[in-house]
């Protein structure tokens, strides 16, 4: 799993806001919404770790445990995204680090090509924060997401105030 | 003896089956065009079907087994699970269902006249190998590199250890008097947004690894692009390349008609179609991978498929010219052969140059996430319409690479990209060929047609 912009790193000048994942679910083999995924995260200001397509369960729950990011990005085009999405997210959820993480999911998630609006209250009812159907322009809906979330990463605002205490 | 009969009663099924690369050069090339579906249905009897109104197409035709995708990543459970529960597949499971199953599917369709290809997308093949040669099915594709970097999670060392016991299982046919023939996907990279120098070179080097492993039938494919001069230069140099290096003679080119995100009108799809034609016939190539009409939308019906297949023969026996060589020595034929002599100076085995390359950057496909690519390479889509390198990496090809200098590609950029084509054929004229409009409404019309076609 690397890093697609090696050069990205280079000519970061800014600070990273912190890490996301973006992924997606076991039966999707598609990438190209990943990768556009990814570059308009770090456009934004964040590293982020792209796992690939076709992610089993056990991966994308142990990646995302470990490496415990400021968000996770599913995003899944092939119909199946609601029922593997309502799927995931318990287990998400259950890891324990992951318990309040923002986690997001968006593409084509069922295959009837309609709205969705059941299927978008019952993922944010199981334990989505947000959800981004196609067709409901979702890269608007998702840039006004992100510009909701906090801008320095939380394990340096950690850092920062544990830094206060000790020099207090 | 039917088929059918011999397998239930566990003997070789009838004559040996003709060898598809042999067939579509004597079918397709100078000016003909060998034309194929990608067809693929989990329920026999449509599978049947559809393989019966392929044939049955005003046009040189041979058939696709498409597999499903639960198969491809070799989930055979899952496969149960639906065949038991009647869950629609989107493709036929060829390892599950009964080899009987599969001889009547093929019995009376598949002969000297109909080869039939099986196409599927693992880099964990072995089983479907398998279930092929019980049945005489002694045509498919893949690739190392081009059915595991793309999109899965397989580690490339394992894939390229899979496709050689593979190769080596699968040559065995020869024993029996059966010749085996292979295509290469690795000119379809990604499906779009990679240079099409790179695509002709992995295309090139999957075909020297079969070579290798002892095909001695054996097809490129190459997947139109953005630019038709830049693609006529691509099947140009792919098909100078194998003159002067593949080590086998019975070779032939498939063009696949555009992977991307295709037209959603039906002017530009069919426009994109017809221009995928033209590719193949002007650049000499004998076989044509079509995309239906309905491609942007949802999985195309039997009927669609025909229309396409009956479209894409109509236009090239129309554009009524063959090869010509205005491309033979272009700047995608020096990029390509400087990355094929860069990897094949890597190690004498193809497998482990293969590795090699990947490890090294000598291969480096652009936004492609697999760990084992080494993600450096950018590309983009020039004012001209043509598809250029953003960054090299560490390709070896300094000094040779037609490039603008560096650019960062931000997502709008890349959202342009990836949209260009169907932008480019929605937005464009309406009739690009005056014939057009006539063909389609034409072979839509056509009522005498079997009723099973209208599945």
């Amino acid at each position: 799993m690397h890093d697609l912009s090696a050069r990205g790193t280079e000519s970061f000048v800014e600070r990273s806001k912190g890490t996301v994942i973006v992924t997606t679910l076991a039966s999707d083999s598609h990438t190209w919404n990943l990768v556009f995924l990814q570059v308009l995260i770090e456009e934004c200001g964040y590293d982020v770790v792209n796992l690939g397509p076709c992610v089993p369960d056990e991966l994308l729950v142990s990646e995302c445990r470990d490496r415990n990011p400021e968000m996770i990005v599913i995003s899944s085009v092939n119909g199946h995204g609601y029922q593997d999405g309502m799927r995931v997210i318990g287990q998400l959820r259950d890891a324990a680090p992951l318990a309040a993480t923002p986690i997001v999911i968006g593409g084509k998630l069922g295959t009837d090509g309609g709205e969705g609006a059941s299927r978008t209250h019952e993922l944010m009812a199981a334990g989505f924060d947000a959800v981004f159907e196609d067709g409901q322009d979702p890269i608007a809906a998702f840039h006004a997401f992100l510009a909701t979330l906090p801008s320095e990463p939380r394990r340096q605002a950690v850092e920062a105030a544990d830094h206060a205490r000790v020099s207090a | 003896m039917s088929e059918l009969t011999a397998v239930r009663e566990g003997r070789p099924a009838g004559p040996a089956p003709v060898d598809f690369g042999e067939f579509v050069r004597r079918e397709g090339g100078n000016g003909r065009l060998v034309v194929q579906p990608r067809m693929g249905f989990g329920d026999p009897g449509r599978m049947r079907t559809g393989l019966v109104a392929t044939k049955a197409a005003d046009a040189a035709t041979v058939g696709t087994l498409t597999l499903d995708s639960y198969t491809r990543v070799g989930n055979l459970e899952a496969v149960e699970t639906a065949l038991r529960d009647g869950i629609d597949l989107n493709g036929y499971p060829v390892v599950s269902h009964p080899a009987e199953t599969t001889a009547a599917v093929l019995d009376g369709v598949r002969d000297q006249t109909f080869p039939v290809q099986v196409r599927h997308g693992s880099a964990t093949p072995i089983d479907i190998f398998r279930a092929m040669m019980r049945l005489n099915l002694n045509a498919t594709e893949g690739g190392p590199v081009s059915y595991c970097l793309p999109y899965g999670r397989t580690p490339l060392a394992d894939a390229i250890r899979n496709w050689e016991d593979c190769c080596d299982l699968y040559v065995r046919m020869q024993d029996v008097g059966i010749e085996p023939h292979l295509e290469t996907f690795g000119g379809c990279m990604l499906g779009q947004l990679c240079p099409p120098s790179q695509l002709v070179a992995i295309s090139f080097l999957e075909a020297m690894f079969f070579a290798q492993r002892g095909l001695r039938s054996i097809s490129m494919s190459y997947a139109q692009q953005t630019d038709p001069v830049q693609d006529r230069e691509a099947v140009t140099a792919l098909r100078r390349l194998s003159a002067e290096m593949l080590p086998v003679a019975n070779w032939h080119v498939v063009i696949y008609a555009y992977m991307g995100v295709y037209p959603e009108t039906d002017h530009g799809a069919y426009g994109l179609l017809a221009s995928a034609a033209r590719l193949a016939v002007t650049t000499g190539a004998e076989r044509l991978i079509v995309k239906t009409a309905a491609e942007a939308r949802r999985i195309p019906t039997i009927a669609e498929n025909v229309q396409a297949l009956e479209y894409a023969s109509d236009t090239a026996l129309r554009t009524g010219r063959g090869r010509d060589d205005t491309f033979t020595d272009s700047p995608t034929y020096q990029e390509a052969r400087a990355l094929v002599e860069a990897v094949l100076n890597l190690d004498d085995d193809l497998g482990r140059a293969l590795l090699k390359a990947f490890r090294h950057g000598y291969l480096d496909v652009p936004y492609c996430v697999h760990p084992d690519n080494a993600g450096r390479a950018r590309s983009y889509i020039d004012s001209g319409g043509r598809l250029r390198w953003a960054d090299t990496g560490k390709l070896p090809i300094a000094g040779i690479a037609e490039r603008g200098p560096s650019r960062k590609i931000g997502s709008a950029d890349l959202m342009n990209d990836l949209f260009h084509v169907r932008c480019k054929f929605d937005a464009g004229p309406r009739e690009l060929d005056p014939a057009s409009p006539e063909l389609i409404r034409g072979r839509a019309a056509v009522g005498s047609r079997p009723k099973e076609y209208t599945a």
